[in-house]
């Protein structure tokens, strides 16, 4: 199997895992599911970490890369803090 | 730096170690016990990928990267803390478009720094760039209905899907081009388009929808992450991406399904005004429409002596800020053994799960939180039904108007309490523009005035009243 084959095997069986784990999220907890996907979405971190940190990149492209960078930082402190917050608040309302 | 550099193969290992760390993470919020510990999972996921990125004989130099990352953390750190429950909508808008510009600029910065670009990788380029910048311009608009910076309501004009469609072709087609050629005109071009895209596909959906485009955007913003991956090869990437695609889009098809509407309907449709303005002469109007009015003494008359009140909160109680006192309101009633329940439709509010949120900040129980299923058979036992700021989602029109817009969406059944008492600033109707035919029941009195005044209000009423 060529590369591209295998990470289309890798997306159609994550799609799965996410199918069945979203399912199961409890719906008062939503707005906590999307800051925490929004934080783990700054994964794209990864790849602007491979573009500004390259051998090859210019002062351009680490000027574009610090930008990718700074964005997908702000999601991923952003996120979790932002989840942190709210589920302490549904944690501490435990009978 | 090398020192502790990593092979490829202990980086695939780390990779995946996170992967299983995000799906544990998602996993916890199954249950508010087990949240908060998946939450930390997902942070240390995130740890492992960025040290083991950071460790491959890729990165080569540093600077500009700690200056990014330090930055960031400033502002995600300053902005999380900050941020109000009411406007979490916003902030997970923003949040969106932060995403899709980074894999826009990720996907751009990864064409220079590749010497021989094949056609493959040009094409999954195309796709991180066109998903990305749709994401990137769609949140931001988002973000401005969100914000009362952009009117609510829909902009509707002849043709629209027509240019829309002929825009994405268009843009299809510079991407096919781009991935044959590399031509830089065409992957410029190709960007602008899908910039321009990502606004008119949101504009015309009007504010009634907010919950399904903030969960559609949520999705888009994971198929972004997923397109990244597949230009870099990165499988970590791409199962993120998968995962928060699919959350996304299974949130969207929850909150269609409270809608009664279909995806299709909601992306074309431009539905309600979004404006929520003019309350002028609200006692006047209601008169003459044969409703009846109650004062804060006629409410607090009925829910003292009560066994069981409901309280159905709506986007109104997040204006209005509301949920704090009716936490006081909750406490007062529950010390006079009155059984006090908190109803939640799935629609209720901007996004999924935004009342929850808001009960959660003012210290309510989660245990008296319920949903539409859990809630609907009780509301025939209770002898008031208290409704804070909602409207569209409890009109009895969906079930008994087969003309009106919203028939068929289902609603909560709070025409079956004995009391109904429903707080409003104003006659005017519902996010969705459809008059309530729930204001004209017998047993149903509306009380004007803002929520957390009239709250209040009822809270020293009840005080006073000390038996």
């Amino acid at each position: 199997m060529s590369d591209p084959i295998v990470a289309l095997y890798v997306f159609v069986l994550a799609c799965f895992i996410g199918y069945y784990v979203i399912w199961g999220v409890t719906p008062s907890l939503h707005t906590p599911l999307m800051s925490l996907t929004n934080a783990i979405s700054g994964i794209v971190i990864v790849g602007a970490l491979l573009v500004t940190g390259a051998e090859r990149a210019g002062l351009g492209t680490e000027l574009l890369g610090f930008l990718a960078v700074l964005l997908a930082s702000i999601n991923v402190f952003g996120g979790f803090l932002v989840t942190h917050r709210m589920l302490t608040m549904f944690q501490k309302n435990k009978k | 730096m090398q020192l502790l550099s990593l092979s490829h193969h202990g980086q695939a290992f780390a990779y995946l170690a996170s992967a299983i760390l995000f799906i544990f993470a998602l996993k916890g919020l199954t249950h508010p016990a087990s949240a908060r510990r998946g939450n930390f999972l997902g942070m240390l996921g995130m740890v492992i990928a960025v040290a083991a990125t950071l460790l491959g004989q890729e990165v080569t130099s540093y600077g500009f990267i700690i200056a990014g990352v330090a930055a960031g953390a400033v502002i995600g750190v300053i902005l999380a803390m900050r941020i109000q429950m009411a406007a979490m909508p916003q902030l997970v808008a923003a949040l969106h478009s932060f995403v899709g510009m980074a894999a826009v600029l990720v996907a751009i910065g990864t064409f220079i720094n590749t010497a021989s670009p094949d056609s493959v990788m040009m094409g999954e380029l195309s796709a991180g760039i066109v998903i990305g910048a749709i994401t990137f311009t769609g949140s931001v608009i988002a973000f401005g209905k969100l914000q009362g910076l952009l009117s609510g309501s829909p902009v509707k004009f002849t043709g629209q899907h027509l240019l829309n469609a002929a825009m994405a072709i268009a843009t299809v087609a510079l991407a096919v081009h781009f991935a044959m050629t590399g031509s830089v005109a065409s992957l410029t071009l190709m960007t602008l388009l899908a910039f321009i895209l990502g606004v008119t596909l949101i504009i015309p959906i009007g504010g009634a929808d907010m919950p399904v485009v903030i969960s559609m955007l949520n999705s888009y913003s994971g198929w972004a992450a997923a397109a990244t991956g597949f230009t870099l090869h990165n499988n970590l990437l791409i199962i993120v991406g998968a995962l928060v695609g699919f959350s996304g889009a299974i949130l969207s098809y929850i909150m269609c399904k409270g809608m009664n509407r279909s995806i299709i309907n909601v992306v074309f449709g431009g539905f309600g005004s979004g404006d929520e303005s003019g309350d002028a002469s609200a006692g006047a109007l209601a008169a003459q429409k044969g409703v009846k009015s109650a004062s804060v003494e006629d409410v607090v008359y009925w829910m003292e002596d009560a066994s069981k009140v409901i309280i159905v909160p709506g986007y109104g109680m997040a204006a209005a800020q509301a949920q704090h006192a009716l936490k006081e309101l909750m406490d007062l009633l529950l010390a006079r053994g009155v059984d006090v329940k908190f109803a939640i439709h799935p629609v209720a509010g901007r996004m999924p799960g935004h009342m929850n949120v808001l009960l959660a900040e003012a210290d309510i129980p989660y245990d008296r939180v319920l949903e539409m299923d859990e809630i609907n058979p009780e509301f025939p036992t209770a002898d008031v039904a208290l409704v804070v700021g909602a409207n569209d989602v409890v009109n009895p029109a969906a079930e008994e108007d087969k003309s009106s817009p919203i028939y068929g969406m289902p609603i909560l059944d709070v025409r079956k309490a004995h009391q109904v008492y429903f707080l409003k600033r104003s006659m005017r109707p519902g996010y969705s523009g459809v008059d309530n035919l729930l204001f004209y029941k017998d047993n149903t009195s509306l009380v004007f005035g803002d929520a957390k005044d009239t709250i209040e209000g009822m809270a020293s009423a009840l005080k006073g009243a000390g038996h």
